[in-house]
């Protein structure tokens, strides 16, 4: 508990930068929607037929006159992207901030077990991105509430539980990866980030990349797919935490044999 | 029962050796220094006895308990001082003392207290901002405050001024006669005579002399001369 503690404490800055940025860029959003709503209503048949372009951001499927079709298409990208990237940097400078602060010597020897440290570490990740998901989805419904729109709970609920498990399995890779690193972090977290939205951006235009479905999870995340099921698709969450417990599962067999220089 | 008893301890990283079936023995209730030159591999040494690095080969005991399998039970009980300090970003020397002891489930209070007295340090001052050396006494608070049954401390008195190094010897000696085994990683050849019992030296990663401070150096010869005889040979040879 107590290293738990010191790490919300050590990553609360960051924390809280991000939660107001993503927050504020949600709300800008939504409340931009009022004055955007007859617009979107006349060109939603166009955002509709750009052939890839609308298909790689779920547009040919959605009604981006209604609030949830603008919601999932606006938001849901500053929710998809922000959260990804929050969560990666987040999950990679976990273990490895450690050997590049040079504080590792000192922490590891108290008396701690390396499994102790890293479930602290990796409880405090998954704390902050579960905070992050409740102060993001309260800010969604203090949006909605402001422009006078009836809230659509449900969906809503559905989105932004998406972008919290995409968090989730994000992080937990990433703090796989940090068990191997011993400098940086940054660029391969932002570059797991961004590389699996392009995947599924990739996904959604062509169909013969169709099978990187099953690798990126932004794949689950995808709001006109959400939408038209009313629910997520419970293979690729599932296929998406198997991967997260994999990645957990290799740092604390890589962590409790990692030589500390 | 042994300090410290290793036997056969080799480490090397990829090609590189840091050490070679270096085998140690410390009393308990000593005062050990542990010298040798750059490079020599006393780091990795104390490295593979905290568990920070898994030696290839060797087995070793500390306090008792098995090195490789003991290990949280084993970092109870001792206090270290690393070579380089460094703390997080934002904390003040408080703090650090506080989460220090909140890892050993510890209140240390009122022992922290009483060393940043005597090695005044002040515990409000944040630790980024400390000179090299009040880090290096928030680092020894930290190591002694728990009041351990063994010290490992690595080139400990590196950036203290000398009344403070003064002060922080004489801390040592009171705890030496509690009972405490001290093993001390020095440089610092006058510090080794004066304070340790017994030594090792160690070149090339492996232990070349061990015993009594007195017998290492010799009847009648200068204690420094002879300790720089081991380094020198170190460098280029049996002279």
């Amino acid at each position: 508990m107590v290293l738990f503690k010191h790490e919300l404490r050590q990553g609360r800055t960051a924390f809280l930068v991000w939660t107001a940025s993503i927050a504020a860029l949600l709300a800008a959003c939504v409340l931009l929607f009022p004055e955007m709503e007859g617009e979107m209503a006349s060109a939603g048949e166009m955002f509709a037929s750009m052939g890839g372009f609308s298909a790689a951001f779920g547009m040919d499927r959605l009604d981006v006159g209604s609030l949830t079709g603008y919601y999932a298409v606006e938001c849901g990208t500053v929710l998809g992207l922000g959260g990804a990237f929050y969560a990666c940097l987040a999950g990679i400078s976990a273990l490895v901030k450690e050997e590049r602060g040079r504080t590792a010597e000192f922490l590891l020897t108290h008396p701690l077990s390396r499994p102790q440290v890293v479930t602290a570490k990796l409880a405090a990740v998954l704390a902050q991105i579960t905070v992050m998901g409740l102060a993001l989805l309260a800010a969604a419904l203090a949006s909605v509430k402001l422009i006078g729109e009836t809230v659509p709970w449900k969906e809503l609920i559905l989105l932004h539980g998406a972008c919290w498990l995409l968090q989730i399995e994000l992080a937990c890779l990433c703090v796989g990866v940090s068990a191997f690193l011993r400098r940086g972090g940054a660029g391969p977290a932002m570059g797991l980030a961004a590389g699996m939205y392009f995947l599924n951006m990739l996904a959604n235009i062509s169909d013969q990349a169709g099978f990187l479905k099953a690798i990126t999870p932004f794949a689950y995340c995808e709001g006109a797919d959400i939408l038209a099921a009313g629910g997520l698709d419970a293979g690729r969450v599932a296929a998406g935490m198997a991967l997260a417990c994999a990645a957990v599962a290799a740092v604390y067999l890589r962590y409790r044999r990692k030589d500390i220089l | 029962m042994d300090a410290i008893c290793v036997r056969g301890l080799t480490k090397y990283y990829g090609r590189t050796r840091g050490v070679e079936d270096v085998s140690l023995t410390v009393a308990q209730g000593d005062i050990f220094g542990f010298i040798g030159p750059n490079g020599a591999g006393k780091s990795t040494t104390i490295r593979a006895l905290l568990g920070l690095i898994r030696p290839n080969a060797g087995r070793g005991q500390v306090l008792g308990l098995d090195m490789g399998k003991d290990r949280e039970r084993i970092l109870a009980r001792v206090g270290y001082l690393p070579s380089e300090t460094a703390f997080w970003p934002g904390m003040r020397v408080r703090d650090i003392l506080r989460f220090s002891a909140g890892l050993r489930k510890k209140d240390c209070r009122r022992t922290a207290e009483e060393l940043c007295q005597r090695l005044r340090l002040d515990p409000a001052r944040r630790a980024d901002r400390l000179s090299l050396g009040s880090r290096r006494k928030a680092a020894l608070v930290c190591a002694l405050q728990h009041e351990p049954e063994l010290l490992i401390l690595d080139e400990p008195t590196s950036g203290l001024d000398p009344l403070i190094q003064r002060e922080f010897f004489t801390i040592l000696q009171e705890r030496n006669r509690q009972g405490v085994t001290v093993f001390l990683s020095s440089h610092i050849l006058w510090e080794v005579r004066r304070w340790c019992a017994h030594a090792a030296i160690l070149r090339e990663g492996a232990v070349v002399a061990a015993g009594p401070v007195a017998d290492l150096i010799g009847a009648g010869q200068d204690p420094e001369e002879a300790f720089l005889r081991y380094y020198e040979e170190a460098q280029n040879g049996p002279v």
